[in-house]
C-alpha cells in the first residue's frame, strides 16, 4: 500500500499541478484587486468575494487531494451511473432550481448554492470516455457516431432549457474528443464549412451567399471535369432556366422572390443534372450538387434560426462581434468597456490595485466572466501574454499527458479535459477582447465562483490521478 | 498503443497555438498600437470639478461694503440614485407643492439619469439649514452652493457693472474660462475681472459607472487650490452716488463728480439707470431683455458714452486758450448788442451790460464776447493759415483730455467728438471755411461733442489750475493714475476764468450772474452754466462746477437732457451734489424738493 501511494506522488504530473496553482493564485489576486477598496479589512473577510474565493480555494485543494486518493477504477465503473445521476439533477434543477438572471441553473440548499451544469462537465467527459473506450468500437460506424453524439446532446439540451446557452455550448466542444478518436474527417470539414457559412449568412444577404455557393460549385465542377464543354452546357442550362423563371414570374405576376426563383431553378436544373450525370456516369457532379443543396439549405435555416429562434440579445451579441451592429451603449457595451479596460493597460499595465475601469463597475461581471479585463488593465500586455501562455502551456501539457496514456479510457478523458478547458479559454478571453460573441462562461481557475473552481479542479485532478497510476492500469 | 488517428493531436495542438497567437496579436493591437482606449478610459473615470473661489468684494471710498456675495443653495438630484423618500416631508421643508417637485424630478430624469440636475434652485439659507438636517433621508439629493452678487444699497449699476455666464466668444479668447463660468460683463466687474475673480481651483475625482464620486484622483496630487478674489476699494462715495441717483430720477442725463487732486471718480450717474440686483442670478436674462427693449436705454452709460455739445461751459476753455495765445487779456473788452453780427452770421445773446471785460463775460456768459475771442484765436496772424491755427486750438483741447479717451478704468468709455481740420475740408473744401464758419464752436455748439466724464475732467483741470489725473473708479490698482497730465495752458491764466466762474455763482444779485441758484452759503462754488442746443428737442441743461474755490475737493459736470437753461436743473443739481459731498446735510430743502419733484420723462411723453 505504502509503496503504491508513494508511487502516486512521484508519478503525478507536477508541472500541471504547478500551472494549476499559479492560475488559481493569479485568479485570487485579481479578484482581490477588483473588490479592493480603502476599507478592505483582511483577506479572509467573507463579506467580500476575495474572502469567499479564498475559502473556495482551500476547499478545492482538499477536493483535489480526495480525488487523487480515489481509485481510478472507480471512474471507470461509475461513469454511467454518475452520468445518469447528473442528468437527473439537470432535470431536477429545471423544476427545483433557483432562478438567477433569468436562468434556473442553481440549487439553493441553505445559504449554499450549487450549479450542476459545472459538475456535469467532467461526468460527461467520463461517460464519453467510457463509451468510446468500449472494445471494438469504430467511429467510422454511423450508429456509434450517433450514440456518442447522444451522450453529448443530452446535457446540451437540458442546459439549454435552463436556459444557459454558454454552458451548453461547452459540451459541444467535446466533439473535439470524437475527432481525435477517429470521427471521419468529412465531419470536421462539414463542421468548419457550416461555421464559415454561418458567419457569411449573417454578414451578407442570404441570396448572395446562395449565388456564391452556386458559382463555387461550377468552379469545382470546372476543375474536376475533364471535358470542359460539359461545364459550359451545365452553366447554360442553369442560366437559361433561371432566365425563363424570371420572365415567367414577371409575365404572370407571381411575385416570387429572387431567392425562391433561384431555389426552384436549382431544383429543376438539379433534376436535369442528376439525370445527365446518371446517364454519363459523372459521380462528382452528383456530389457537388448535393453539397450545394446542403449548403444552401443550411444558409437559409441559419437565417431562419437567427431571426426567428434566437432572442434579440443573442442576435445582437453575435452582430456586434461580426461588426454588423455597433452599439457601444447597448449590447456592445460590455465588450466596448472591456476593450477600453484592457486597451488602457498598455504594455506594463497600471499596476496591482491601480485599475480604474475594472474597479468602478465600468466592466460588468468583473470578477467572474470578465476577470481577464482586470489582468489586462492592471498587468498590461505583459500580464495578458503571461496568462495566455500559461493556458497554452497547460493545454499542451494536457495533450501530451493524454497521448502518453496507455488506456483508451484515460486518453479520451484527457481529451475531454483538453476540450473543455480549451473551449473556455478561447471563448472567455476571446469575448473580452471582442473576437467572439459574449457567451457567459468563466475563465477556468481564474474567475470568481466556487462551483466552477471546484468543477475544474475535479476535472483536472481526476485526470492527474489517472496519469499518476497509468503504470498499474496495465 | 499505436493509434492511426494519433496525428490528429497535431491538428488540435496547432489549433490551440493558433488561437493563442491570434489573441496575443489582438492584445498587442489593443494595448500597444491603439492608444485611443487609454483616452476612453480616462474619459470614463475622471471628472474635472472646478472650484470657484468667492468673487472679491467692493468697498466705497469710505470703506462701506457695496458689493458682496451671498450663498444661494440649489437642491440637486441624481435620478439614478434617488430612491423612495418622504416627498411630503421634503415639500414641507422647502415650502413646495408636491406636483412641482414631481415634475421637476421627471424633467431631471428626462435630461439624464446619471448627471445631477437642479430640482429646487435658490433655497433661502433658513430653509437650507432645515434641509441640511434631513438631507440624509433623501438619497440621491445633495445641495450645491453658489454665490450670487449682492448690493448693500442697490445703486451704482453703471459703475459696478454686472456678472454673467461666459459666452462662446469669451471662451475662445481666453482658455481660463469654461462653459458655465461667470465673468464680469461691464463696469468694475469687467475692468477688474482678473483681480475680482481670483483663481479657479480644480479637483479631479474618480467616478464609477454611475458617475458617483469615488475619491480624489491620485490622492489629489493634480488638484489645484482656488485663490479667493481680491477685494477692491472703489473711489466713489455711496452716499453721494445714492443722492445723485435720487436727484436724477425722472430725468435723462448724467452726473460725473471727480476729486480734482486725485482723479478719483466720486460719483458717476447715468439716468435712467436700473437696480443692479436686477441683473443677478436667474432673473438676469429676463430683466436684461426688458432693459434692452426700454426706449429710454437704461443700459446705455451716458456718462461715458454719450456726446453732448458742452454749450456755454466751453467758453471757459476758449477763454483760457485766448489768454495762452495772447490774443485775449483779462482787460480785453468787447461790446454786445443782443448778439454777434458778422457778414451775415448772427449769434444771439441775452440782455446784459456792455461792453464787458473777460471776468464779467464769463459771469454773464456773453456769446458775442466769446465769438470775438474764438475768431481772434483762429485768425491769429501768428499762423499762416487757418489750418494751423485750428490745429493749435485743437491741441489745446486735447491737453484737457477732450476728444479722446481719458484712459480711465471704465470698460466702455468713448472719445466724444472733436473733428480735425480735414473734416471741415471735406465739408467746405480746403479754402471753403474760416473762423466765421466755425463760429458756433466759440460757445460750445456745432461740431463738438463731449462726454459728461470729459466735461467733469475739464472742470477738474480748471479746479487744479492746469492739470488732471486720469479719472478712475478703483483705488490703488494702477500706477498710471498717479501721473499728472498737464494742460497746455499756463497755470497763471486760470485765475481770471475761475474768478468769472466764482462770480457766475456768487455775484451780487442783479449784476447778471447766471448761476446764482448754485450758491451755497458756506462754500465758494465756482461754476459755469451751459444751454446746449441740440437737434433732438429742447436744449440740454448743462452745468460745470468745482468747490471750494481754493483747494477744490470736487469737480462736477451735470447734464439734464432737454432740461432747458443750465441754471434750470443742472446748476441746482450740481450745487446740491456739492453740498451733499462737502457738508453731508442739505440745508436748502426747497431746492432739493424742487429737483426731486421735477419729472422730465413722463411730462415729455405726455406732450
Amino acid at each position: 500500500m505504502s509503496s503504491r501511494r508513494n508511487n502516486i506522488w512521484v508519478n503525478i504530473d507536477w508541472s500541471i499541478i504547478g500551472i494549476y496553482l499559479v492560475l488559481v493564485f493569479l485568479g485570487w489576486v485579481n479578484i482581490y484587486s477588483v473588490e479592493y477598496n480603502e476599507d478592505t479589512k483582511g483577506i479572509f473577510d467573507i463579506s467580500h468575494r476575495y474572502g469567499k474565493q479564498l475559502i473556495w480555494i482551500i476547499l478545492a485543494l482538499v477536493l483535489a487531494f480526495i480525488f487523487i486518493i480515489i481509485d481510478t477504477n472507480f471512474y471507470m465503473y461509475f461513469a454511467y451511473p454518475l452520468y445518469i445521476l447528473m442528468m437527473v439533477l439537470l432535470i431536477a434543477v429545471l423544476f427545483l432550481g433557483k432562478e438567477i438572471h433569468g436562468a434556473k441553473s442553481w440549487f439553493a440548499i441553505g445559504g449554499f448554492q450549487f450549479q450542476p451544469s459545472e459538475f456535469a462537465k467532467f461526468i460527461t467527459g467520463l461517460a464519453l470516455a467510457r463509451f468510446l473506450s468500449t472494445t471494438g468500437l469504430n467511429l467510422q460506424n454511423y450508429r456509434q457516431i450517433v450514440k456518442s453524439f447522444i451522450i453529448l446532446a443530452l446535457p446540451v439540451i437540458l442546459i439549454l432549457l435552463q436556459p444557459d446557452t454558454g454552458s451548453s455550448l461547452v459540451y459541444a466542444s467535446l466533439a473535439i474528443v470524437l475527432f481525435r478518436e477517429g470521427l471521419p474527417g468529412i465531419y470536421a470539414i462539414i463542421g468548419l464549412a457550416m461555421a464559415v457559412l454561418f458567419i457569411l449568412t449573417l454578414l451578407f444577404n442570404k441570396l448572395y451567399v446562395a449565388l456564391g455557393l452556386i458559382f463555387l460549385a461550377f468552379l469545382f465542377y470546372f476543375l474536376l471535369e475533364p471535358k470542359k464543354r460539359n461545364v459550359f452546357i451545365g452553366f447554360a442550362i442553369f442560366a437559361v432556366s433561371g432566365g425563363i423563371f424570371k420572365i415567367v414570374n414577371e409575365l404572370f405576376s407571381w411575385n416570387l422572390s429572387n431567392s425562391l426563383i433561384i431555389l426552384i431553378n436549382l431544383g429543376v436544373t438539379g433534376i436535369i443534372f442528376t439525370v445527365l450525370s446518371y446517364i454519363h456516369k459523372l459521380k462528382h457532379v452528383l456530389a457537388i450538387f448535393l453539397f450545394v443543396v446542403g449548403a444552401i439549405t443550411f444558409t437559409y435555416s441559419v437565417d431562419y434560426v437567427f431571426h426567428n429562434i434566437l432572442e434579440e440579445h443573442q442576435q445582437k451579441r453575435i452582430n456586434v462581434v461580426l461588426g454588423v451592429e455597433s452599439d457601444p451603449l447597448g449590447s456592445g457595451y460590455n465588450v466596448n468597456q472591456s476593450k477600453i479596460a484592457i486597451g488602457s493597460g498598455g504594455f506594463w499595465g497600471k499596476g496591482f490595485l491601480r485599475g480604474t475601469q475594472t474597479k468602478f463597475n465600468f466592466v460588468p461581471e468583473q470578477s467572474t466572466d470578465f476577470i481577464f479585463c482586470t489582468i489586462g488593465e492592471e498587468w498590461g500586455f505583459v500580464g495578458g501574454v503571461v496568462l495566455i501562455s500559461l493556458f497554452m502551456l497547460l493545454l499542451l501539457r494536457i495533450l501530451y499527458v493524454a497521448e502518453r496514456q496507455r488506456t483508451k479510457f484515460n486518453r479520451i478523458y484527457g481529451y475531454s479535459v483538453f476540450s473543455i478547458l480549451f473551449f473556455h479559454f478561447v471563448i472567455n478571453i476571446g469575448m473580452t477582447i471582442g473576437l467572439v460573441p459574449v457567451i457567459g462562461i468563466p475563465l477556468p481557475f481564474i474567475s470568481y465562483g466556487g462551483s466552477s473552481l471546484w468543477a475544474f479542479t475535479i476535472l483536472i485532478f481526476i485526470f492527474l490521478k489517472m496519469d499518476a497510476s497509468r503504470t498499474e492500469s496495465l | 498503443m499505436k493509434n492511426q488517428y494519433a496525428n490528429r493531436k497535431f491538428v488540435l495542438g496547432g489549433l490551440l497555438v493558433l488561437f493563442g497567437l491570434i489573441y496575443i496579436i489582438k492584445l498587442f493591437q489593443l494595448q500597444i498600437l491603439d492608444t485611443s482606449y487609454r483616452l476612453s478610459a480616462d474619459n470614463n473615470v475622471l471628472t474635472f470639478v472646478p472650484q470657484h473661489p468667492a468673487r472679491g468684494l467692493i468697498y466705497d471710498r469710505n470703506g462701506e461694503l457695496v458689493v458682496y456675495n451671498e450663498a444661494a443653495y440649489d437642491l440637486m438630484a441624481v435620478p439614478s440614485q434617488v430612491s423612495d423618500f418622504d416627498t411630503l416631508d421634503l415639500c414641507e421643508t422647502l415650502n413646495l407643492n408636491k406636483e412641482t417637485l414631481i415634475t421637476k424630478l421627471q424633467d431631471a430624469k428626462g435630461y439624464s439619469r446619471y448627471i445631477p440636475s437642479p430640482v429646487v434652485t435658490q433655497i433661502s439659507s433658513v430653509n437650507y439649514a432645515k434641509l441640511q438636517e434631513k438631507l440624509y433621508k433623501y438619497p440621491g439629493f445633495y445641495v450645491q452652493s453658489r454665490t450670487l452678487r449682492k448690493y448693500s444699497r442697490n445703486i451704482g449699476a453703471h459703475i459696478l457693472g454686472y456678472v454673467g455666464e461666459v459666452d462662446e466668444k469669451a471662451i475662445s479668447k481666453n482658455s481660463y474660462y469654461k462653459l458655465g463660468d461667470y465673468i464680469g460683463i461691464s463696469g468694475i466687474e469687467k475692468s477688474y475681472e482678473t483681480a475680482l475673480r481670483g483663481q479657479k481651483g480644480l479637483n479631479i475625482y474618480l467616478v464609477d459607472v454611475h458617475s458617483r464620486r469615488k475619491g480624489p484622483y491620485q490622492n489629489g496630487r493634480f488638484d489645484t487650490v482656488a485663490i479667493v478674489g481680491s477685494n477692491l476699494t472703489a473711489c466713489f462715495d455711496v452716499n453721494l452716488q445714492e443722492y445723485g441717483e435720487k436727484l436724477m430720477s425722472n430725468k435723462i442725463g448724467s452726473i460725473v463728480a471727480i476729486e480734482p487732486s486725485t482723479g478719483e471718480v466720486l460719483s458717476l450717474i447715468s439716468s435712467p439707470s436700473y437696480k443692479p440686483s436686477l441683473l443677478v442670478g436667474r432673473v438676469r436674462s429676463e430683466n436684461y431683455l426688458k432693459l434692452m427693449k426700454d426706449t429710454l436705454k437704461p443700459l446705455f452709460n451716458r456718462a461715458l458714452m454719450a456726446s453732448y455739445p458742452p454749450g456755454s461751459t466751453f467758453k471757459t476753455i476758449n477763454g483760457l486758450i485766448g489768454l495762452q495765445e495772447k490774443v485775449l487779456f483779462p482787460s480785453t473788452s468787447y461790446s454786445c448788442n443782443l448778439g454777434y453780427y458778422a457778414r451775415g452770421v448772427h449769434v444771439g445773446c441775452h440782455a446784459h451790460d456792455s461792453p464787458l471785460m473777460l471776468i464779467d463775460a464769463v459771469k454773464n456768459s456773453c456769446n458775442s464776447y466769446f465769438c470775438n475771442v474764438f475768431r481772434s484765436i483762429l485768425d491769429d496772424p501768428k499762423f499762416p493759415d487757418i489750418h494751423d491755427s485750428f490745429l493749435n486750438w485743437r491741441n489745446h483741447l486735447l491737453s484737457f483730455g477732450l476728444g479722446q479717451k481719458l484712459g480711465t478704468d471704465f470698460p466702455n468709455e468713448l472719445n466724444g467728438f472733436l473733428p480735425e481740420a480735414s473734416y471741415f475740408d471735406r465739408y467746405y473744401g480746403e479754402k471753403g471755411w474760416s473762423s466765421l464758419t466755425l463760429i458756433s464752436l466759440s460757445i460750445g455748439q456745432g461740431e463738438i461733442g463731449l462726454t459728461p466724464l470729459q466735461m467733469a475732467n475739464m472742470t477738474a483741470v480748471i479746479a487744479n489750475r492746469g492739470y488732471y489725473f486720469s479719472p478712475h473708479i478703483v483705488r490703488n490698482q494702477n500706477e498710471d493714475n498717479l501721473q499728472k497730465h498737464f494742460s497746455s495752458i499756463d497755470s497763471s491764466y486760470y485765475s481770471t476764468i475761475i474768478e468769472g466762474m466764482d462770480l457766475a455763482v456768487n455775484g451780487i444779485p442783479g449784476t447778471g450772474s447766471t448761476a446764482r441758484i448754485a450758491r451755497i452759503d458756506s462754500i465758494i462754488v465756482c461754476g459755469k452754466t451751459g444751454t446746449a442746443q441740440n437737434p433732438h428737442g429742447d436744449d440740454h441743461s448743462v452745468f460745470i462746477a468745482f468747490a471750494p474755490k481754493d483747494n477744490p475737493q470736487i469737480a462736477i459736470s451735470v447734464l439734464v437732457e432737454n432740461g432747458g437753461y443750465g441754471a434750470t436743473y443742472a446748476a441746482p443739481i450740481a450745487s446740491l451734489m456739492i453740498e451733499k459731498y462737502l457738508k453731508e446735510k442739505i440745508k436748502r430743502k426747497w431746492l432739493e424738493d424742487y429737483i426731486l419733484k421735477t419729472d422730465l420723462i413722463h411730462e415729455q411723453q405726455e406732450e
